[in-house]
This record gives C-alpha cells, structure tokens and sequence, in this order.
C-alpha cells in the first residue's frame, strides 16, 4: 500500500484515460461506477459522500479512493479530477458547482439543479462540449427527447407529448417529493432539446409485481399540410435512425412497435400524429434491470461524460502540438 | 387544521362535469357546464367539480383534448353557482402546482388530489399549495381496490399529514364488492380519527356505487360522489339522483333536492348525453378485471383502430396492473393484440 487511505493513487490514472470523480455514493452513484469501470475514456478515480455510507464501502471493494468528507476532501486532491460526475441533490450540487469550476473541472450534473445547458448525448451533446456544466435533464427526458428530436428534424412539431411509466420502486424520494420538477423540465427540454414548438410531460408511477420495465410513449403533431407519405416515411426512417443511435450507450432501448401514424382530425387542430411505443430495459450493472428511469440516466451520463474526455485529451494533444511547434521539435 | 364543516349526515360532491368529462370525450361546452352548474346549485349539491377527465392539464393527446379550456369551464361554473363551490381534480405527474393556481385563480375553491393508491406520498407538494390558497382539499386514493385496507389506510395517513382534509376510497374500477368496500371505509376511519373526514367515489362497473354509498353513510363517511345520470367514466358514477333519493329514503340528510335533481337529470343532462352510461360487456369486463374506467373510451377507439375486441383489450390491461394515467398502453395493448390474431 504506496497511498495513505483516502488520498487518489497517482498510479491509477493510466495516461490516455481522464481521470474523474463520482459525487454521491448512492444508488446512481454506484451504477455510474459500474458503466464508467468499463470506459476507455474515463478512470475514476474517487467517490465521494458526507456521511459513511454503503456505497462509499462498495466504490472502497472495487478499488476507488473513497471518502465521507465531501467535496473538501475531494478538492485536496492531487492531481485533482477533471470531470466530476454529480449525483447529489439540486442543492448540494448548487453548493459544489462553482467550486468544481473555479478548479477548472467539467460537471456532469445527474441531479435537477440545472445550472448548466441540458444534454441528451444523442441530440445535443456536441453543442456543449466545451460548457463547465451540464445538465442531465430528467430520465423520462434522456428516453423521450431523441425520438422528438427525430421527428423534428424531418418536420416541423408544433406540439410533442410524451408519457413516461416507471415501476413504482424505481422513483425515489427526490422525486416524489418534487414531481412537477420532472413534469416542468421534462416538457421544457421536449422543446429546448427535442425541438418541438410546445411540450407537455406526463409520468406514471406503476407499483405493480414484478416491477413493470420502463416504458415511454411519445406522441408529436405533424402539421396537416405536411400529412403525406412522403413525410411519415421519412418520420418513421428518422426514428429508426435515433433508436439505433441511443442503442449504442443503453442496449435496452427498443421499439415496442412500427412507429403508429393517424391522420389529421379536427380535435387535434387539424394535424395527425406520430405515436412512438418504447420500453427502456436497463442493463442491470447495479440498478435491476426494470429501473430503466434510472439506467438511462446514467447511461446518458457516461455517454456525455465520454465525450467530454475525449474533448479534453483533444485539446491536450492540441496544447502539446502547439508546444511542439513553438520549440520546432516535431510532434 | 381542521374538517370542514359538514352540514348534513353526508355531503354529496357532483361529478357531472369531471368525472363526465370522460363519457363525453372531454367535449363539454360553456352552454352545457352553465346549464348543469344552475341544475345542481338549484337542487342544493354544495360541491361541484369541473375539470378534464383527467385532472388539471389533462387535455393532451393521451387523454383526448378539451373541446372548450377547463379553466373556461370552471370560471363559467363559478360565475352560474349562487352557493355551490367548485371543485377541480389535480392528478401529479399530470397536472402541476401552476394549474392549479390558475384554477384558483379561475375561481375553484376546492381541489381533490389524486394518486394511485399506493402512490401518495406524490400529493404533498399539491396539498401544500392548495393549503397555501386557502382551497379545501380532498385526496383521492385512486383505484382503491388494488390495495389492502389497511395499506389504504397508511398511505391516507400521508395525505392527511399533507394537508388533506378529506381522504376517498376512490373505486376507479368500480371493482369494490361490497364487503371490501366497508372494510376499507372502516379502515380509513379509524385511522384518520377527527383530523379529517373520509369519502367515497363508485363507479357502476358492477352495479355497487349506490349500495356502496349506503354502507359508506352507515359506517360514517361523510363525503360521497355523484354523476348526474351517472354521467362518468366505465359505466359511470353512482348516480347523484339516485343517492339523493336512496338517502331521502333512508332518512340520512343530504340537504338534496330530489325532485330538483331528478329534473336536473333528465332535462339538463340526458339531452347532451353522447351515451348514457350502462353496464354492457365492456363496462363489466372493467369492475370483473379492475380496470380503470376512464380507459373504456380509449379501448374502445384501439379496438376500432386495430380490429380487436375491446374486452379482450380491457382485460389484458388488468392482467397488465395498469394504473390511471396509462392510457398510451392501450395501443400497445391493441397492437399486442392484433399482431397475436396475425400470427395466431
């Protein structure tokens, strides 16, 4: 044993992966740390809680540094980690956030604090690569955002809706306590992210047995004017195309049908809709395998926080290229 | 915080125009909300709810848009009720705090929250802000029959404990026998004590709404549902007409107006019926399986849609433990369905 207990072994972070820190040794922080043992991008490299807890023993069996003294102890470190992935509360990581900034460290904020620009890795994430802070939005957002974004990006969405079903065991105090946060934010981001001019969120707790797997509908106005063959083949091709796209961080996430088209009618204002069926089956890493609320959280989260690794050992490069041609040694 | 004042043996709220909401496909107009309002008043109903089927927001794809805008309707029933107060149904997860501050603001003066009965510890959030507006409040304990009396009883507890004056034995399926009915009213009671009242919402699935509505006013529930012409979803509410008459008759004071709302009945409501609520096949299936009745309508376009019985649909969404609020499921369901027949 070279390090003392609590401190980072220098020797843990292999040159080519980005180190990174989990903040919340709960239940996502946990899973997070299963999916990130797996990336070629990223080490972890702490775990960090307030109080003892289960999870910190768990990230300690696996091998991570991990402490019960906060964001204080995590800061201390050297070298410190680059990205830090939140999995607190909205007011913890409201505490913590500037101070991962002013130490020049990238968040990944899993809670509801929404400092940052909301991501969901298969529609947006380019576009933030190089923000201090981003947002994970909302599980029932990160399942439903890339099919609206699909749609939109074939035709105009004057309004998108959709219903996220979730085994009752899998929604958490958190949320609980605070619904209208998933609904409000999930319907902003249906609009900010997905691209439809309005949007509405609806999530259903389900405590049936044995715990029903995560299942999302999402229903989108097309505009009847565009009510053609042409569109919904391409609608439907487009929907194909982002499903595979979110397949590549979250396995589990499958149509449960053909996309399903209806005409216009006069009580939809004239315009036909688009209904999308999914179901969200996590992979089970320390989440059950029905929790895909939560797997595709974060999933999503490994997914951005990948990209974001790769973006800095980019501009690392960049930066030692540069050097390299001011000394005029090649590089 | 404390009860209401109940004036009479038992208070009936009418639900004509909330729980009706669903028979009508959310279709109701300022004209009939006006007219309905003015027959209830006039019969003595001191609570009166007007909302979309589905609560505050329910107006969506899902659920099927409103023909006119709830907080239209509410201000309308507002404006028509001399004494009567308005009511608004708020679903969490559907509806939100904002809603239901416009619907204040529209002029409701009490809210009914409503979770799945296992689910309500996703009310406190609504009750604070209903207490904050000075609304009576009311929790539903949604599709009652799917938890045993004494979990009923802890989860009214958490409504309680969050501002809820009056917690319901909401029998969304109508799937309550009688027997099951009382035992979850007798457990409400006992655990709510004084610090609040207890309800009962039926439906007619299996013809219990009144029945149930007589063990209820016998063991001391206070506050019961009605539907004009049992105007609601599945084969509808226990009917206000009926219960005012059956309590007439019992000698339990309602402060009801037979007469008046049996006009009400049938010269204000049966005209704009779409379909007078009845206990046929699919209606049944619904009290027999315990599936949420507003899903009948729902089943029925799936059905049309992709040519498989509605019954059929119905009872896969019981086998399935869908709750209020899945209606997307019923495609699926359909979908299901219809690729087995093609296979099959």
């Amino acid at each position: 044993m070279s390090a003392p207990p609590g401190t980072i072994p220098a020797n843990r972070i292999p040159a080519d992966r980005i180190p990174a820190a989990i903040v919340g040794p709960g239940n996502i922080g946990t899973d997070l740390l299963a999916k990130l043992a797996r990336s070629s991008a990223i080490d972890v490299t702490a775990m960090v809680g307030v109080v003892e807890s289960p999870g910190l023993d768990r990230a300690r069996a696996a091998g991570i540094a991990a402490s019960a003294e906060g964001v204080d102890w995590l800061l201390a470190q050297d070298p410190l980690p680059r990205i830090v992935f939140e999995a607190t509360s909205a007011r913890a990581h409201a505490a913590n956030a500037p101070r991962y900034e002013a130490a020049g460290i990238r968040a990944v904020d899993l809670t509801p604090a929404h400092l940052g620009p909301m991501v969901c890795p298969a529609v947006n994430m380019p576009e933030h690569l190089d923000a201090p802070n981003v947002n994970m939005i909302t599980c029932g957002g990160q399942a439903t955002i890339p099919i609206v974004a699909a749609v939109s990006q074939v035709v105009d969405v004057p309004y998108a809706e959709i219903v996220a079903s979730t085994a009752s065991r899998s929604a958490g105090p958190g949320t609980r306590a605070n619904i209208d946060e998933f609904t409000e934010t999930t319907a902003r981001a249906v609009e900010q992210v997905g691209g439809a001019a309005r949007g509405k969120a609806i999530i259903i707790l389900n405590p049936v047995e044995p715990p029903m797997i995560m299942r999302d509908t999402i229903f989108c106005a097309i505009p009847g004017e565009r009510w053609d063959d042409a569109t919904t083949t391409a609608v439907s091709a487009s929907i194909h195309a982002m499903v595979a796209r979110v397949q590549e961080y979250v396995p589990g996430y499958t149509l449960r049908a053909e996309p399903q088209f209806d005409p216009p009618r006069p009580e939809w204002g004239g315009r036909g809709r688009v209904a999308t069926f999914l179901e969200v089956r996590g992979a089970g890493d320390y989440l059950p395998e029905y929790a895909g609320n939560l797997d595709i959280m974060t999933a999503a989260a490994v997914r951005v926080g990948e990209l974001i690794a790769q973006e800095l050992a980019g501009a690392t490069l960049a930066a030692e290229r540069s050097r390299a041609i001011d000394t005029g040694v090649p590089a | 915080m404390t009860r209401p004042e109940i004036r009479h043996d038992v208070r009936i709220t009418d639900t004509t125009l909330r729980d009706g909401s669903h028979a009508q496909a959310h279709q109701f107009t300022e004209e009939q909300v006006r007219d309905t309002v003015r027959a209830l008043d006039r019969a003595g109903v001191e609570v009166i709810e007007v909302t979309h089927g589905d609560g505050l927001g329910g107006s969506t794809f899902n659920y099927g848009f409103s023909r006119t805008d709830e907080l239209r309707l509410i201000a309308a029933a507002r404006e028509e009720a001399r004494t009567a107060r308005i009511a608004v149904l708020l679903v969490p997860g559907i509806g939100t705090a904002d809603d239901l501050r416009r619907a204040h603001d529209a002029g409701a003066e009490v809210v009914r929250v409503a979770t799945h009965c296992t689910e309500a510890d996703v009310s406190p959030q609504h009750f604070g802000v209903a207490r904050e507006l000075g609304m009576e409040t009311v929790g539903f304990l949604m599709m009652a029959h799917r938890t045993p009396p004494e979990d009923l009883a802890k989860q009214a507890r958490i409504m309680v404990d969050a501002g809820c004056q009056c917690p319901y034995v909401t029998d969304s399926a109508g799937a309550l026998l009688m027997h099951e009915a009382r035992a979850r009213f007798e457990a409400l009671i006992a655990e709510v004590g004084d610090e609040a009242w207890v309800g009962y919402h039926g439906h007619q699935n299996l013809s219990f709404g009144v029945a149930n509505s007589v063990i209820a006013a016998e063991v001391g529930v206070k506050e019961i549902d009605g539907s004009l012409c049992a105007l609601g979803a599945g084969s509808g509410n226990s009917p206000t007409e009926v219960l005012a008459a059956v309590f007439d008759r019992l000698g339990v004071s309602t402060g009801l107006d037979v007469v008046a709302l049996l006009d009400a009945a049938e010269d204000v409501v049966r005209p704009y019926l779409h379909r007078w609520p009845k206990m046929d096949r699919n209606a049944i299936v619904q009290g027999w399986a315990g599936v949420y009745s507003s899903f009948l309508l729902h089943a029925e376009h799936a059905a049309e849609r992709y040519k498989v019985p509605t019954h059929e649909i119905l009872r896969r969404c019981g086998e399935l433990g869908l709750v209020g609020g899945q209606e997307d499921m019923i495609i699926d369901v359909a979908l299901e369905l219809a690729r087995a027949r093609e296979e099959g």
